[in-house]
């Protein structure tokens, strides 16, 4: 499965567009590593904890969107957009979205 | 007498923020100079549209994000300056600081790829987590883009 955010996949030839798929996920932030964040609110700094959540959590909406797009038989997928929204008070929306196409 | 003792907490965690917060952001920004002029040569372009130079690569996604929170004189400054207005210096190098570093996972990963060029980039901030009176604590962003690798690569 080949992703890119811009609307071909260079050096290949779209053969047929097959709509948009999407995948998301949606995560609590304030479970254990909430304790240690806290401290590190004083000082500052990268919360490691929580970048390392986030992305795993994207990973896991871009994998819920690459089996929808295998779903309906396509190999790649163009034009992906990431975005992120605060649901409730501790809670993120991870949302991916792109097109499933089908390339030679 | 408690509140003597809430003011003396208030005061050693401004005077803990200001000197540990200051410390690491000059340590972060050295390091982010760094890897900057080391990442250099890979070239990043807001743009969709590839030109004709790079016509016989391969297009692969590659990102970075990062959380970065802001420390609590910081925050409190910010507080302060909710009330007469203008330029919150505080956060501006917070976030400078987040898209940077972002950007700097992104070519990283783009290094590791043997990529030349990195296309349409994207850059998105979010809030993330909110402290007393809805005040914004830590920021995410994250940097996304296609990655244009030479068939020599792989």
């Amino acid at each position: 499965m080949e992703i890119t955010n811009i609307e071909t996949i260079p050096g290949k030839n779209i053969v047929k567009h097959l709509g948009m798929v999407q995948g998301n996920t949606v995560r609590a932030k304030h479970i254990g590593r909430d304790f240690m964040a806290g401290l590190k609110n004083i000082v500052g700094g990268e919360l490691v904890g929580y970048t390392e959540l986030l992305n795993e959590s994207r990973e896991e909406a871009t994998q819920r969107m690459i089996s929808q797009a295998q779903a309906i038989g396509a190999n790649a997928v163009v034009n992906v957009r990431f975005s992120t929204s605060s649901v409730t008070a501790g809670a993120a929306e991870l949302f991916v979205y792109g097109t499933a196409v089908l390339v030679e | 007498m408690d509140q003597l003792i809430n003011l003396g907490i208030f005061l050693s965690l401004v005077l803990i923020g200001y000197i540990f917060g200051r410390m690491a952001e000059r340590r972060h920004f050295k390091s982010i100079r760094e890897r900057e002029a080391n990442l250099a040569d890979i070239l990043t372009f807001s743009e969709r549209k590839i030109p004709t130079d790079f016509d016989n690569c391969r297009g692969q996604l590659v990102s970075g994000a990062v959380v970065v929170s802001v420390d609590y004189f910081k925050m409190v400054s910010a507080g302060l300056r909710n009330l007469v207005g203008g330029r919150v210096s505080a956060y501006e190098s917070l976030l400078e600081r987040a898209r940077r570093e972002a950007q700097l996972r992104m070519k990283e990963e783009a290094r590791r790829l043997g990529a030349k060029a990195v296309f349409n980039v994207r850059l998105e901030t979010s809030a993330i987590s909110q402290g007393q009176n809805n005040q914004t604590r830590s920021v995410e962003v994250y940097a996304y883009g296609t990655a244009l690798i030479a068939p020599a690569n792989g």
